[in-house]
């Protein structure tokens, strides 16, 4: 399965939270240079598919393997190593709010290298001009609106020049001038950088313009995978439900629940709890 | 649910948080140090210590006074108001100097503790650490949990020598005790090792315990606000109540057996 | 980052520290200055020492002169022994002197009167480690009591 060109491949992943099945199953690969979206609707844990490929989650079952490496078995040690070639973006930025968006930006680079000042300087304000914030370099987190503190995370995201990006949400809660800003940056630079990117999103006609491979996720599965084209000619029920937005369909309005009829007129003892 | 099961679940849940509790501290502990933690935890003695400090100075000064105006009404009685002295030096140095910083500690900068990692976890500042191959215990953890260790102590000798001479404020200055007799008698009775040095120790005990609660609950919040807003309650409570229990336990080892 | 005005802050509470500990230290504790190297050691035997303890005051005439170091038993005669630790200054109290467990107040502290003896023309005075014969011991209330009562029957 995994060849010269796949960067990260989840091989058959099982991942429960309590007793409750977030992913049974699943198989992905990412082909490295390419992004490839992850879409499915909210609640099904793609964060959590994220935290998996970072290592800050262990599978119940099943395997992830990072350019060869299997990211569970790893080390503490590796895992360190192999984290500063991988980066996230998190979908509330997670910028540092006691520093500014200049240290934030910094921060990876004063951490992990031994670079001085000078060229850290330098490559802050090259990040920061990247994702067109050089200007805010000196304000505070707090000062920086949604999609400003989004693209400010990114330039942080890009100090260390990782092999992988993984976007969480990018596109959430964006105006359409800021999310037209966003993708645009994750297209130009996964091009200009050679980034291999995984995005996680649930906007679909955003992704499906600039994503090279897709996979929808929904109910614990994989229920469709392919090219954007692929994907719209899919003749799945559940994927046409998502492409086009329906309340209802495959993939059920309700929380799964015990019968309403039940929950009304059940025996008194139970009352509405289980 | 029945009763054994949710009594079994409770304290299953105890220990595990607990073990969860040590690990987190064997974490930061065991960290490798670099010259980066020194910078980062002078800056937390700032937080915790220096902004801290103007409440322990304030109430150690009324609490020695409140002190030296309730002890000789006392002792007045009985012609003893020279004793004025080594009543409020030894009240301070052995109990309440360790215990109420401690509490207050608990209040202002344990609370804050609490909520500032809470809130780091919250917006995933944490995992973002993480994920940016910097070890949130090195880098968070440690840096606070030493802070609070080194600041607390010397914020409880700041509150005994400021409560001393609040004591001599009132007692000497407003209520006429011969000055001469409120310090030398203070001097004949107070013990280097023994008041000074216990009560050194007993702050250093309450500093670990509480930082350690007030970091741990951080740490262990449920990254929302109901979740933070419960894990700064907690720590208060639980600090308070953990001070308050080992005082009496360091106490009973220090001067109950003479 | 730490700035310059966090460091100076930091610091001044160091420095605000070391005072308080300076306070303790010299002030409350009278720790430090009168360190065991000015001092010289005299012993004492008393019958009983009644509530005498260590570091209880050491006085000539109401003036403080020294302190009870340490109080043990003798093992030969079952006595108790005083060691006191008498401050260098006064180093010339002639050997006749004697001491005596004495009571400030009716319900204060016990401390020792130290008598010092007549100085003649050439005078043998107490030096590091010797004993002091002339010994009164503390009054014991029961004993007091105990006297008071036979001499009456007897009278």
């Amino acid at each position: 399965m995994s060849n010269s060109s796949t960067l990260v491949s989840v091989e058959n992943l099982r991942f429960l939270r309590g007793d409750r099945v977030i992913y049974d199953d699943i198989n992905l690969t990412i082909k490295k240079g390419k992004i490839t979206a992850i879409m499915g609707p909210s609640g099904i844990g793609k964060t959590t598919l994220m935290k998996l490929i970072g290592g800050q989650l262990r599978p119940d079952a099943g395997d992830i393997r990072y350019a060869g490496d299997s990211v569970p078995q790893m080390s503490r040690r590796e895992l360190y190593q192999t984290r500063k070639k991988m980066s996230m973006l998190f979908q509330s930025g997670a910028l540092f709010t006691d520093i500014s968006v200049y240290d934030n930006v910094a921060f990876a680079l004063r951490e992990h290298t031994k670079l001085n000042e000078d060229i850290i300087r330098t490559l802050v304000y090259l990040k920061l001009e990247a994702v067109g914030l050089r200007g805010a370099a000196d304000l505070m987190p707090s000062e920086l609106s949604g999609g400003m503190a989004r693209r400010a995370a990114l330039a942080r995201a890009i100090a260390l020049d990782p092999e992988l990006i993984m976007y969480d949400e990018p596109f959430a809660g964006q105006d359409p001038i800021s999310m037209g800003v966003l993708v645009k940056l994750i297209k130009a630079l996964s091009s200009a950088l050679d980034l291999t990117s995984i995005v996680v999103t649930h906007d679909v006609t955003e992704v499906l313009d600039i994503a090279d491979y897709v996979y929808i996720l929904a109910n614990q599965k994989i229920i469709g995978e392919g090219t954007p084209a692929q994907i719209k000619a899919s003749d799945s029920a559940l994927v046409q439900q998502f492409l086009r937005g329906e309340a209802d369909g495959p993939v059920p309005f309700h929380f799964p629940a015990e019968d309403l009829h039940d929950t009304l007129l059940g025996s008194p003892q139970q009352g509405g709890k289980k | 649910m029945n009763y054994l099961q949710s009594i079994g679940q409770n304290t299953l849940n105890a220990l595990m948080s607990f073990g969860r509790a040590f690990l987190m501290l064997a974490g930061a502990i065991l960290a490798i140090p670099q010259s980066k933690n020194i910078r980062l935890t002078v800056q937390q003695i700032y937080v915790v210590g220096v902004q801290s400090l103007l409440i322990i100075i304030v109430s150690g000064l009324f609490i020695g006074m409140v002190m030296a105006l309730q002890g000789y009404t006392i002792l007045v009685n009985y012609g003893a108001e020279g004793s004025l002295g080594p009543m409020v030096a030894l009240s301070l140095l052995r109990e309440l100097g360790p215990v109420v910083t401690a509490l207050l500690f608990a209040g202002r900068a344990g609370s804050a503790l609490t909520a500032e990692i809470g809130l780091m976890k919250a917006t995933e500042q944490l995992s973002s650490l993480e994920m940016m191959a910097v070890d949130p215990l090195r880098r968070i953890i440690a840096p606070r949990f030493w802070a609070g260790v080194i600041a607390m102590p010397m914020l409880a000798l700041i509150f005994s020598a400021i409560g001393i001479l609040g004591g001599h404020l009132v007692g000497v200055d407003w209520l006429g005790v011969d000055a001469g007799s409120y310090w030398s008698i203070m001097q004949a009775t107070v013990e280097w090792d023994k008041d000074v040095v216990n009560g050194i120790i007993k702050s250093f005990v309450f500093a670990i315990v509480v930082t350690w609660i007030a970091i741990f609950k951080g740490y262990d919040a449920i990254p929302t606000s109901e979740g933070i807003s419960q894990a700064t309650t907690q720590t208060v409570v639980y600090s308070s109540l953990a001070v308050l229990g080992l005082d009496f336990v360091l106490t009973a080892l220090m001067f109950g057996i003479n | 980052m730490t700035t310059r005005k966090t460091e100076l802050l930091v610091g001044t509470f160091v420095v605000l520290t070391l005072l308080a500990v300076l306070l303790l230290a010299l002030k409350v504790a009278n720790q430090g200055l009168s360190g065991s190297d000015q001092s010289y050691t005299l012993y004492a035997k008393f019958d009983n020492i009644g509530g005498l303890k260590p570091r209880s005051a050491v006085k000539v005439g109401g003036v403080t002169v020294g302190r009870v170091e340490s109080i043990y038993l003798d093992q030969d005669d079952f006595t108790p022994v005083v060691v006191l630790s008498i401050s260098e200054q006064y180093n010339n109290f002639p050997d006749t002197s004697s001491v005596a467990i004495l009571t400030s107040g009716l319900l204060g502290e016990q401390y020792i009167g130290f008598q010092p003896g007549f100085a003649f023309d050439d005078p043998i005075v107490l030096a590091d480690g010797d004993f002091i014969s002339d010994t009164k011991s503390a009054l014991v209330l029961e004993d007091l009591i105990g006297q008071f009562l036979f001499s009456r029957d007897s009278n």
